[in-house]
């Protein structure tokens, strides 16, 4: 398919602009001028539309098929939501009404709204409050770690080491790392759990946090999490999780119970938001009441006439978003929220629970089989057996393409070697979970057959086989210049 | 000069205080092609387990830990351009960097080319 700028022509236009009628106009300053043209293609509005239309076909998302993308909870995000989002009274608002006095009445219902998602999230949670403002899950832990490093620095204690697993998603070191941290990583043991005494062995007085992703992204629930966040606090740390994989464990398990003091979720994953693409999403930051003051933003208050306003919070980390964050999948999260209840969130997780582990007894005899424990969301298989035969865990991926399946995360996570990481999540019919359980066991067939031959794939694709390895040395994204 | 491993697979080759480091064969078999590697600074301070610098694959991007305490002397700068040579050669041109080793005896508790290939079995 050519590029949208090998498509232009020059002098063609897609809308007409109306000549200039402003006589009088302060003039730009030179610095602020171009010095050449701004280079954009030159295409008329239906070489757009087709060129747009196109390009939305050969993509792939949730609506055209499976998309079973482990630790990415790829679900179904149903139509209702876009509804609810599109509502005049939500879609039309300015955000600078919340502080206008006059703005005030027009916005109430967009503040109880915010207000409302927050306690259901502290309901799903078991966490005491919410700050809505982060933009995505990484931004979410940011904003945890950041609020870790203010409390522990409201007590005047320099603690710098944050303690993760090896199980836990990469952005946790990341995050903990951009808040100033340094990090300290504990390996699993034979359960896939993190292993205890090294655990101990590390815990000591200059640690800020431990920093759980729960359910792990082995799929493994850790046994241990009551005992990690005792022993932490014991030690005077906090205790933070990552709770990205929450879509295992609604109305099951609350975090907050367990004794975690810090958690973020995903809107765009657990609440059935839109995902991919960059965003937008939402990572809401929960954390237990002796945090609160340090949450980023302002925080939503009911005054005793059940009006809702905006209060700022004196000891607040700061703002990590305008406003409050992206509204319009805030809006999108808490319709699915009242379109499931309560119930329906906890059968969610239930079936995204059952999929999985039917997935992994299917494929149990085909695949090897890294830890073999009961599943929650997500069954972590090795291509160690195909690799017998030079097959790897990409070839596999590029098979299921062939098949009309989005491959499953692969090499994640970097403790399983050849690792393919398959989420079904609860949205997936069993005739269309048994279809893909197919093609996995042909894959194995056909690469333990003819490897060679297996190798080619995908056939069936736009673009065949990519070679990935010079797409990423010889980086090149610029269009050349004329 | 004496080459060991550490269980990371990382390899020092150390003459007296000098030493040149770089990751095993086995390391780069399991990365699969390298795409980018971050070199370590001239006169960084490392710490025997520390992050030395970061190598990433297709597959993944993984740390580089420091086999020794020491300091960074040289840095392979033909990887900057060609991360391929870290495939092609990891224990010979594609070393990573040159070190100023402080304690000798950090080598002690290092594998042997003997040690690490029986090492390198019992992960089969």
């Amino acid at each position: 398919m050519k590029l949208i700028y090998e498509k232009s022509v020059e002098g063609r236009k897609g809308v007409k602009i109306p000549e200039r009628d402003v006589k009088h106009y302060p003039a730009l300053p030179d610095n602020l001028l171009r010095k050449f043209p701004a280079g954009l293609p030159e295409v008329s509005e239906l070489d757009t539309v087709r060129h747009f239309s196109k390009l939305s076909k050969e993509n792939y998302s949730v609506d055209s098929n499976f998309y079973p993308l482990g630790s990415c909870t790829m679900k179904y995000n149903p139509k209702a939501l876009e509804e609810a989002a599109a509502l005049g009274g939500f879609r039309n608002l300015h955000p600078f009404l919340c502080y206008s006095p006059s703005g005030k009445h027009s916005i109430s219902g967009a503040l109880e709204l915010l207000y409302n998602l927050e306690k259901a999230l502290t309901a799903v949670t078991g966490m005491d409050e919410v700050s809505l403002q982060p933009m995505a899950g990484a931004h979410g832990e940011f904003a945890g770690m950041k609020i870790a490093a203010a409390f522990h620095a409201s007590r005047g204690e320099e603690r710098k080491i944050v303690i993760v697993p090896d199980t836990s998603h990469g952005t946790n070191p990341a995050s903990s790392a951009m808040s100033g941290f340094d990090v300290i990583t504990i390996a699993s043991d034979k359960n896939g759990e993190m292993d205890m005494d090294e655990y101990k062995k590390n815990l000591n007085g200059s640690v800020a946090a431990v920093m759980m992703t729960c359910p792990n992204t082995l799929g493994i629930f850790n046994r241990n999490i009551r005992e990690v966040c005792e022993l932490a606090h014991k030690a005077g740390a906090l205790a933070y999780c990552d709770g990205a994989n929450m879509n295992a464990i609604m109305g099951k398990m609350r975090p907050g119970d367990a004794g975690f003091d810090i958690m973020h979720l995903n809107m765009h994953k657990t609440f059935a938001t839109p995902h991919g693409g960059g965003g937008p999403g939402a990572g809401p930051v929960c954390v237990k009441k002796n945090l609160a003051d340090f949450l980023p933003g302002p925080a939503i208050i009911k005054g005793a006439d059940g009006g809702f306003s905006i209060i700022k919070r004196p000891r607040s980390i700061g703002r990590l978003a305008p406003f409050f964050g992206n509204f319009g999948v805030l809006v999108k999260a808490y319709a699915y929220i009242l379109l499931m209840g309560g119930d329906g969130l906890a059968d969610a997780s239930e079936k995204a629970v059952l999929n999985a582990n039917y997935i992994k007894a299917a494929l149990e005899k085909f695949y090897e089989l890294p830890y073999k424990r009961r599943c929650m969301h997500e069954c972590v298989f090795s291509a160690s057996k195909q690799m017998e035969q030079g097959v790897h865990a990409l070839d596999i991926a590029k098979f299921l393409i062939d098949r009309g399946f989005h491959p499953p995360t692969i090499y994640f996570p970097l403790i399983v070697k050849e690792a393919l990481m398959i989420e079904p999540t609860e949205t997936e019919s069993l005739y269309t979970i048994d279809e893909f359980i197919e093609a996995m066991k042909d894959a194995a067939q056909e690469a333990a057959e003819d490897p060679e031959l297996f190798k080619r794939h995908p056939l069936s694709s736009c673009i065949g086989r990519l070679d990935e390895t010079s797409a990423a040395r010889k980086l090149n994204i610029k269009y050349p210049e004329k | 000069m004496d080459i060991y491993y550490t269980k990371d697979h990382e390899w020092v080759k150390v003459e007296g205080r000098r030493g040149i480091m770089g990751i095993s064969a086995y390391a780069v078999k399991q990365l699969g092609d390298i795409t980018y590697v971050e070199l370590p600074e001239v006169g960084k301070e490392i710490t025997k387990s520390g992050v030395v610098c970061t190598v990433e694959s297709v597959k993944a991007a993984s740390d580089i830990y420091a086999p020794v305490t020491g300091k960074v002397t040289e840095a392979n700068s033909v990887l900057e351009s060609a991360p391929e040579k870290l495939n092609e050669s990891p224990e010979d041109e594609g070393w990573i960097a040159k070190l100023e080793i402080s304690s000798p005896d950090d080598v002690n508790d290092l594998m042997t080319p003997d040690k690490y290939k029986e090492f390198l079995k019992s992960l089969e």
